[in-house]
């Protein structure tokens, strides 16, 4: 029994030398084509929410693409989940420990980050926010995002053209509550439409997370409340396909018109087919390529960016309206993103 | 002569002990793990610089300092056969405790962290109960309280991350300095942890009960075990070990965050296993899972410094985990 024992312990050491070596193995497959941080080559880190959205798989092959035009080495990371702070703040020391020159950084929570921004920022690193603005802005040494504002602002226009002056009943697929993004495309679309908040042509208002099983149950409840619904903003292109389901299933999908944000390929592509009639393309590429060349430049001895860096967006749609500038699906598509 | 034959007596038996001192050591279940977590150190010195840094080694104990404490609370409750899931979701739910109390409520730190440290209590103690009492399998009491404690966090912190904490909530994350190195208190205190429950597992009869509950509950229950007390005891004492790491938490982010901790049940049970405590309970060691915390911290921070993307690690670390159970399943077919 004892023996058997001392055995089988002995044997399990073994497996467990098995196990390490493998770890070594699969390490080693892992490296490729990157080598060490050390020496004097330019490392710039890019942490992104997630690794599978893909507005973040564009903002990283944007990132390795110029990191690769420039010669210098790039170093990612990415949360587990959205909103994973824990891990963004360890791959900020990770990054840190590994010598960067600076990192660009799409923050999950926008406060909890801030502690490890100024740790970085100590160190001499410079920081800079793609897409969002970590909370206060000001802890990161520049922000290159869309204007989310004027994103908003483009569909709102565009709709106010094309409603003239029908009456419209809108319904408002929103984000969360308390999210900037969600807050100022919100806010936007209504500018651009010439509405205040609280205006009786505002039929229904809900949450969808930007996602497109919850933008359908919102939309069919939104339209439980208001069949007559002709107008419907849509915080993504995700909670727009999930609203186009809710009215196609009712019937309604010629009456009524969904404006959204994004520009995602899925996005652009539903522009082409009719679904949505609008959508504010944004580029998640320029974001981290423009990123990459400010820390570059920083690291050759340049001067850190400061302030907000807009990248644009463009709005893109199939039925131009006159006075709402525009571009057409083909350039929606050679632009998109996922 | 006849003293010097004492002597010579006592050496030889001082040898002896030695020897099978040497041999005992490698028999201890904590051994493969750690052999793992220095091959792993080893190979990522030579493939970087900055890895063998009194720095970074601090930067990597500090990484899995949260995870590592709730690791020592898994391992109690998986050494009776039993697992928790909710372990992350309770610490998340202590921290909003603690950091909202003191920030909204401008409760004094120490009320605060008492409060937390009740509160993810109370959820051990819950539960330990309903494990015992109620007679439900642990797996189904734990993804129960898990979704309780996670909707809780999210309604008590209305989805708004906390900030500004008082130095009172915060203390863990400050540093102090060892030779060259900072070192976090909160590194510390979770080596501490894992001391404390390795004495008590080991040296007490309390320690060696849990392991004969684990190993078979009917047995140990016939010789006289209270096995029922033990149970929840275990759970309890769990949920205590989360209200420290919900402290531990709340010092390395300086935040309340009601996002935190969302994987961090299945991460300390990936530590537990790596660390070769047998999901069938009864057998392991708490320095094994104290390893397999580490280990993946290790493989993380190395990644990251030779530049290969964190999605890696995750890679990694599955493979490691079903090569460590592979290796316990074989383990336990030579046993019977």
């Amino acid at each position: 029994m004892k023996c058997d024992v001392w055995a089988s312990r002995r044997r399990r050491a073994g497996a467990m030398v098995a196990i390490a070596a493998l770890s070594l193995v699969a390490a080693g497959c892992g490296k490729g084509a990157q080598g060490s941080a050390s020496g004097g080559e330019i490392t710039v880190g890019l942490i992104t929410k997630t690794d599978t959205n893909p507005f973040f798989v564009k903002m990283k092959e944007g990132a390795q693409k110029e990191a690769q035009a420039k010669g210098v080495k790039l170093m990612t990371a990415a949360g587990k989940f959205d909103g994973d702070n824990a891990s963004q703040v360890t791959a900020v020391e990770n990054m840190i420990a590994a010598g960067v020159k600076g990192i660009l950084i799409t923050p999950s929570d926008t406060k909890a980050i801030v502690p490890s921004l100024q740790k970085a920022r100590a160190k001499g690193i410079e920081v800079i926010a793609l897409d969002t603005p970590p909370d206060p802005q000001s802890s990161a040494d520049a922000l290159f995002a869309t204007n989310n504002l004027n994103a908003g602002i483009l569909i709102g226009k565009y709709a106010k053209a094309s409603f003239g002056t029908k009456p419209a009943k809108i319904a408002m697929l929103d984000l969360a509550p308390g999210i900037t993004v969600g807050v100022l495309r919100h806010n936007g679309f209504l500018q651009g439409f010439g509405l205040k908040q609280g205006d009786p042509g505002i039929v229904c208002q809900q949450d969808t997370q930007g996602d497109q099983a919850k933008g359908q149950t919102a939309m069919e409840n939104c339209l439980q409340k208001a069949p007559d619904i002709n107008l419907v903003y849509t915080i993504n292109e995700p909670a727009a396909l999930g609203a186009y389901t809710a009215l196609k299933a009712a019937g309604k999908e010629k009456n009524v018109m969904i404006v959204s944000i994004d520009g995602g390929c899925t996005g652009v592509k539903a522009v082409q087919s009719g679904q949505i009639a609008a959508t504010s393309q944004q580029y998640p590429l320029k974001m981290a390529s423009q990123g990459v060349d400010a820390v570059v430049d920083f690291a050759k001895g340049g001067k850190k960016v400061g302030g907000y860096t807009d990248t644009g967006v463009n709005l893109i749609t199939s039925k131009a309206q006159p006075g709402v500038d525009s571009k057409d699906v083909q350039f929606g598509l050679a632009n998109c993103w996922g | 002569m006849s003293t010097v034959t004492a002597t010579d007596r006592t050496e030889v038996s001082q040898q002896r002990s030695a020897l099978s001192r040497a041999s005992h050591f490698l028999t201890l279940p904590a051994v493969g793990p750690l052999f793992a977590l220095l091959l792993a150190c080893v190979y990522f010195s030579v493939r970087t610089d900055r890895f063998l840094t009194g720095a970074n080694l601090s930067l990597v104990v500090q990484q899995v300092m949260v995870v590592g404490a709730l690791a020592v609370g898994q391992t109690i409750v998986i050494l009776t056969a039993g697992i928790d899931l909710s372990n992350g979701a309770v610490m998340a739910l202590g921290s909003i405790f603690m950091t909202k109390l003191a920030v909204h409520s401008g409760m004094p730190g120490i009320g605060a962290i008492l409060i937390g440290i009740a509160v993810c209590t109370a959820f051990g103690a819950l539960n330990g109960t309903l494990v015992t009492m109620a007679k439900l399998p642990p797996f189904i009491v734990t993804l129960g309280t898990w979704n309780i404690a996670f909707a809780l966090t999210h309604v008590y912190s209305n989805e708004q991350t906390i900030t500004g904490l008082p130095t009172s909530l915060t203390f863990l994350g400050r540093t102090f300095p060892l030779g060259n190195t900072d070192v976090t208190y909160g590194s510390v205190l979770m080596l501490l942890l894992f001391a404390v429950a390795w004495y008590v597992l080991r040296q007490t009869a309390a320690g060696r009960h849990v392991y004969a509950v684990g190993d078979n509950r009917e047995a140990a229950r016939l010789t006289g075990i209270p096995d029922r007390r033990l149970l929840l005891t275990v759970y309890t004492v769990a949920g205590v070990i989360y209200g420290i790491a919900a402290l531990l938490l709340i010092g390395r982010t300086s935040v309340g965050d009601p996002q935190a901790g969302q994987t961090d049940n299945l991460d300390s049970i990936t530590a537990v296993v790596l660390g070769g405590v047998s999901l069938f309970g009864g057998r392991g060691s708490i320095i094994g899972a104290l390893c397999g915390a580490l280990i993946v911290g290790v493989i993380r921070n190395g990644l990251q410094l030779t530049g290969v993307p964190s999605i890696y690690q995750v890679l990694i670390t599955g493979i490691l985990v079903i090569l460590a159970v592979s290796v316990d399943q074989l383990a336990r077919r030579r046993r019977t």
